[in-house]
This record gives structure tokens, C-alpha cells and sequence, in this order.
């Protein structure tokens, strides 16, 4: 394996979680609903997929455990945000601080113990190619998956009906209601949806990346998905190249520390994080651009006028 | 089924009420928690919120924690309430400690009272000035606050790992990852047993705080600035002035939370100089309901979720990282709790389908 194959098969797993992540706080933010808490229902989803996995020794499981935690933690903010019309930021803040409290008293018993690592799947013929076999077709399930719910999220979104339906209530809520709509119902879905692949990210980081539990081990990558989408422009395959490109930095920080070169390695561990605010400054500066893609309704508070 | 009718006015019964309602009903969830653990609920409670308030040291130790709460509640209060969302004060904080502790890490020998002044002075100005960052990324290149302060608070505390790690570690501390200790020139004098002079400095902010929402122009321009943007244009103020003062105010306090900290409780720079105050604040600003007196008030009820937490660790042999969830839980039932201040909740039978 040279140095470069062994870079990239780094990258890929680097990306993954924050490309679930931003897929799905993508679809949420599609239907105008801005969910802040995209971290705290990652480390909700990383500590259910490890101690499911661990206690039932089954990876699958685990995974589907992470999906589903992300999803129910989101539940109490679909009810404030969609129910009881409250303010989008303060509730995402608050399921970001609560879904990571919960996160630290779930996985506390767990610190420290052997986790369960999600197989690689070697896709059949496609994973001898040389090169492109190691780097692109010997990947677990959720890597994959990650492919997948790109393309899914794509064709919904700008293929579908419903799809259609779901931007229209993010662009404009009270005119799509007019139409008949239900507004809250989709939002709800979309919230959901979301819930559920931050919680898969969260898996691939306990079952997959590093297959352990550490308090905090989701390290900011929940927020990272949220400028993702940002800087995506609201596109899924946009979200995919910079998920890639932020996966990048990522490992790049830690190929550079273990080279040893001279610079302090926390220095380097600030790279994604300044690499976000840069990457936010080249896609915020260009107002046009940010104006024309982000959903109108996008934050707001919607009260059906009867 | 319930539904929510806009109130003409928001009710000044309800905003009072509010957030009665949500710690009643957070303490009520935690008690049903409790139970379903299998641990008596009434004795949690007792542990969790009572038993701290019973003793002269963990009542010094609730103004201990209360004050770096309070210092940065207010000043997030004041900046949400002109709609500027900043979420970073852990990392102003951070850099506030940094400032600060430059004058005994670096100048050791500067025994005399001005030194303290000064190193009071460089912790406002190291959090205002990490803080200014995204107040200048957001009026120049329009970049979401929200984000760009969050990512910098991981970037602060990875800058303080490298000093107390690198250049500003104790050369005779065993190469244990701290500071110097600071000389007594530098540490904060103590009012009552633990409790330091910060408590003082906290006191003093928010009712600066509460005259500048009341009183000045710059205050009003901020309120207008949040519930009516549009006004406040018109009435010639702007977007770039409210984030610019939002974001100085609010870093500046921080920035001094972290420099009380270090100098009033902690005594040296370490890795990690806080449990998480910069987060919690954000609870404290809307369980005081944006209000710097609010704020006072919703500090002194975190600072003794933490204390609670650490009872209820120490008697009932239950998690400290309950604190956490209950803090994120709490701000859940505040905002719940809000909306009877804006709305009215009727019940109604579901509408025949057309």
C-alpha cells in the first residue's frame, strides 16, 4: 500500500459521519427547519451504538440502535419547534447541550471498554482492483450507506413529488399550507430524518472510526455538518464534495503530527475547525449566492392561521 | 386537540410564571427519573437541591460557581436579546484566562496592586478580542455568528493546551501540563472564605447590564435591533453596530469570567479551567429570560445543579454527568414555558376535514 492509497482509505471513514450528519440536517433545513442540536443527537447516537453493540456483541444492531437514539432524542425539539412554535436556535442549542449530557451519563459505565468494530464489506470482484479496491470498495456498511443516502436525499428532494412538497414548505410555510400542505407533519419527518442519520454518523464513530466510547469523541463534527450545509449550498452532492474535502483537512492534521514535522500537533488539531471559518467566509461572502439558496422560511416559526 | 392563539400582548403574568413553571417541571421529570432508577425521588431531591443550601461552605461554593455563570449569562442575555447568537463564551472565556494570566506567567515579579488591575483589564480585553472575530466575520463577510464563535472555542482551548503544555508550563512543575502557581499579588483577595472578589465583579456587571437596557440609547438601539430590525433601521441604528456591541459586551464578560476563575479559584493555568460555564450560560440567559437580573437569579440555580450534582454523586452514588443532561432538560422546559408568555393554549375539537 503506497502512501497515497493509505491517505485516502483514511480520508473516507474521516468523511463519512460528517457527510451522514450534513445529509441529513440538509433534508431538515430543506423543509425550513434549522436544528442546531446536530451534535448532541451525534454523541446520543455514538454511546446507544456502542454499549447496544457492546452488550449484544452485534454491530448491527448497534447501528440501528444509533439511528434510532438520534431520532427519539430529536423528538422533544420536533415538539417545541413544530408544536409549541418556539424558537429554532435556543432549541437546537438546547438539544445540543442536552443530547451530549445524555450522551456522557449513558456512556460513562462504558469508558474504556472494548468496543465492536462494524465489518468492512468487500464488495465481490470490485475490491481485488488494485487500488481502487482498497480504497473505494472495502468499506463498512455505513460508508456505503453514506453513498446512498446522498443520492436518495437528491433524487427525493429535486425528483419526487413529496420532495417537492417538502422544499415548498421550507421556501414559502404559510403558502405551501395554503395549498393544503401539512406543514408540521412533513417538518416533523424531515426532523426525524435528521435525528436518525446524525445518529448513524454517531454510530460509524463508535462502531467504525474509533470502535470505543470517549466522552466528547464526536469533537465538534456535529457542527461542522451544520456549516457542511452551509457551504453545500443546500445541495446534497455539494454536501458530498465537502464533506470530502473537510475529511480531508481532517486527516491531514494527523498524517502531519505523525510525520513529526515541527509544528505543535494542537495546532493541528485546530485545522477543521479553522478550516470551517474559513470555508463559511469564501461561501457567506458572496451574498447572492447565499440569499438565492437558503430556504426563505428557513428558522421561522410557523402558526397556522385558521 | 391544543391549539395556540397569538396573545395581543406578550403576558407580563406568564413572564413572570414561566420559568416557576420550568424548573417545577424539570425537578418533577428528574424526581419521575429518579424513580424509575430505583432510588427515592423525595431523598434525590433533597440531595440534589436542598442539602447544598444547608452549610456555610457549599453555600461559598454556590457564589463560586454562580459567578463566572452570572458574568457571562448576562452578557449573552443582552446579545440575544438584540438577536446576535453568541454561543461561543467558552472560548472567550478561555482567552480571557489567557490574557490575564500573561501578567504572573510572564511578569512574576510585578508584586503591587495594579498588577491585579491589569491582569483584570487583559481578561476583558482577550475575550472581547477573540469575540471580535466573529462579530467581524459576520459584518463583513455576512458568516453565521453561530458557527464561526462555536469553532473558536475549540481552537481557544486547543491554544491553551499548547501553552500550559509548551512555552508557559511550569519549568519546575514536574512537567505536569500547568502554569506557575500565582503569587498572592496575583490571586484574587476573598471576600468571604472561598467566595472571591469576582462575585463583586459580577454583581457590578449586571447592573451595568440592567442600566444599559433600561437607560441608555445603546441599549434600546440593541432591543430594537432584535424584536424589530426593520424599525431599528429606520430609526438609525444598525445590523453591524448591535453585532458589533452584542459581541464585544458579551466576550469582554466572559473573558473576565475566565480571569476570575483562574485568579480567584484555580491560582494557575491548566487545560481545562472550566466545567463547561460558557454552555451553561446560554441556559442561564433564557431561564432569566434575557434579562442581566434574570440572568443573576438563573446563575444561582445552575451553579446549584452542579453543586446537586456533586452531592448526589458523593451521598446516592449517582453520575455527576447528570447535571449535564438535567442543565440541557431544564433549558428544554424554559422554552416550552415561554411560549405561554406569547401564546394562549385553547383546546379545541379537530376541525371536520373539507
Amino acid at each position: 500500500m503506497n502512501g497515497l492509497e493509505a491517505f485516502l482509505v483514511t480520508v473516507i471513514p474521516a468523511a463519512t459521519p460528517l457527510l451522514l450528519a450534513a445529509v441529513g440536517e440538509l433534508v431538515v433545513e430543506r423543509a425550513g427547519v434549522l436544528n442546531l442540536g446536530v451534535e448532541g443527537m451525534m454523541a446520543t447516537g455514538a454511546v446507544c451504538a456502542f454499549v447496544v453493540a457492546h452488550i449484544s456483541g452485534n454491530p448491527w444492531l448497534g447501528v440501528l440502535a444509533g439511528a434510532l437514539a438520534g431520532a427519539l432524542i430529536s423528538t422533544p425539539f420536533a415538539a417545541l419547534t413544530q408544536k409549541l412554535a418556539a424558537n429554532q436556535v435556543a432549541t437546537g442549542l438546547a438539544l445540543a447541550l442536552f443530547g451530549l449530557g445524555v450522551a456522557g451519563l449513558i456512556g460513562e459505565a462504558y469508558v474504556g471498554q472494548p468496543g465492536v468494530r462494524l465489518p468492512a464489506l468487500n464488495i465481490p470482484v470490485l475490491s481485488a482492483l488494485p487500488f481502487l479496491g482498497p480504497v473505494l470498495f472495502s468499506h463498512d456498511v455505513l460508508v456505503y450507506a453514506s453513498f446512498v443516502f446522498t443520492a436518495l436525499v437528491s433524487w427525493f428532494l429535486f425528483r419526487t413529488r413529496a420532495g417537492l412538497m417538502l422544499r415548498a414548505v421550507g421556501v414559502n410555510h404559510d403558502a405551501a399550507h395554503a395549498l393544503g400542505h401539512p406543514v408540521v407533519r412533513i417538518r416533523v419527518f424531515a426532523i426525524l430524518f435528521g435525528g436518525a442519520l446524525a445518529g448513524l454518523a454517531g454510530a460509524h464513530l463508535s462502531l467504525a472510526y474509533t470502535p470505543q466510547w470517549v466522552e466528547n469523541m464526536t469533537a465538534g463534527r456535529g457542527w461542522i455538518a451544520l456549516a457542511l450545509v452551509v457551504f453545500a449550498t443546500w445541495r446534497p452532492w455539494r454536501v458530498l464534495a465537502g464533506a470530502y474535502l473537510f475529511g480531508t483537512v481532517w486527516i491531514l492534521g494527523l498524517h502531519l503530527q505523525a510525520a513529526g514535522i515541527g509544528l505543535p500537533s494542537q495546532l493541528l488539531s485546530a485545522l477543521p475547525y479553522l478550516a470551517t471559518v474559513v470555508a463559511l467566509v469564501i461561501i457567506s461572502r458572496n451574498r447572492v449566492l447565499t440569499l438565492t439558496n437558503t430556504p426563505a422560511s428557513l428558522g421561522k416559526p410557523f402558526v397556522p392561521e385558521r | 386537540m391544543i391549539v395556540l392563539e397569538k396573545r395581543a400582548e406578550p403576558s407580563r403574568l406568564w413572564a413572570f410564571l414561566a420559568p416557576v413553571v420550568a424548573i417545577a417541571a424539570a425537578g418533577l421529570t428528574g424526581a419521575v427519573l429518579f424513580a424509575l432508577l430505583g432510588r427515592d425521588p423525595l431523598l434525590a431531591m433533597w440531595t440534589y437541591f436542598i442539602e447544598p443550601l444547608t452549610s456555610a461552605w457549599s453555600l461559598e461554593e454556590l457564589a463560586v460557581k454562580a459567578t463566572p455563570l452570572a458574568l457571562i449569562g448576562a452578557g449573552l442575555a443582552l446579545a440575544y436579546r438584540a438577536n446576535v447568537w453568541n454561543i461561543g463564551a467558552e472560548g472567550q472565556l478561555v482567552m480571557g484566562a489567557i490574557a490575564g494570566s500573561a501578567i504572573p506567567i510572564l511578569l512574576p515579579e510585578w508584586n503591587d496592586p495594579l498588577a491585579l488591575f491589569v491582569m483584570l483589564a487583559l481578561g476583558l480585553a482577550g475575550g472581547a478580542a477573540w469575540a471580535a472575530i466573529p462579530a467581524f466575520l459576520k459584518v463583513r463577510f455576512n458568516v453565521n455568528e453561530i458557527l464561526s464563535s462555536l469553532m473558536l472555542v475549540y481552537v481557544a482551548q486547543l491554544f491553551l493546551d499548547w501553552l500550559v503544555r509548551g512555552p508557559w508550563r511550569d519549568p519546575m512543575g514536574f512537567n505536569f501540563p500547568k502554569s506557575v502557581s500565582f503569587t498572592d499579588w496575583h490571586v484574587l483577595p476573598a471576600i468571604s472564605g472561598r467566595v472571591h472578589l469576582g462575585a463583586l465583579l459580577a454583581l457590578l456587571a449586571v447592573a451595568g447590564l440592567w442600566l444599559l437596557l433600561r437607560r441608555a440609547r445603546m441599549g434600546f438601539a440593541l432591543k430594537v435591533m432584535g424584536s424589530a430590525p426593520r424599525a431599528g433601521l429606520f430609526g438609525g441604528f444598525s445590523m453591524a453596530q448591535a453585532c458589533w456591541i452584542s459581541f464585544l459586551i458579551s466576550g469582554a464578560l466572559a473573558g473576565l469570567a475566565g480571569i476570575c476563575e483562574v485568579s480567584g479559584s484555580i491560582g494557575q493555568l491548566q487545560p481545562s479551567i472550566s466545567p463547561g460555564y460558557g454552555f451553561t450560560a446560554i441556559i442561564v440567559a433564557f431561564l432569566g429570560r434575557l434579562s442581566p437580573v434574570g440572568a443573576l437569579f438563573a446563575a444561582l440555580l445552575l451553579a446549584l445543579t452542579y453543586l446537586g450534582g456533586e452531592a448526589a454523586q458523593l451521598a446516592l452514588g449517582l453520575s455527576a454527568k447528570v447535571t449535564q443532561a438535567f442543565q440541557g432538560m431544564l433549558l428544554f422546559f424554559v422554552l416550552a414555558a415561554d411560549v405561554l408568555v406569547h401564546y394562549r393554549l385553547r383546546l379545541q375539537r379537530r376541525e371536520a376535514k373539507s
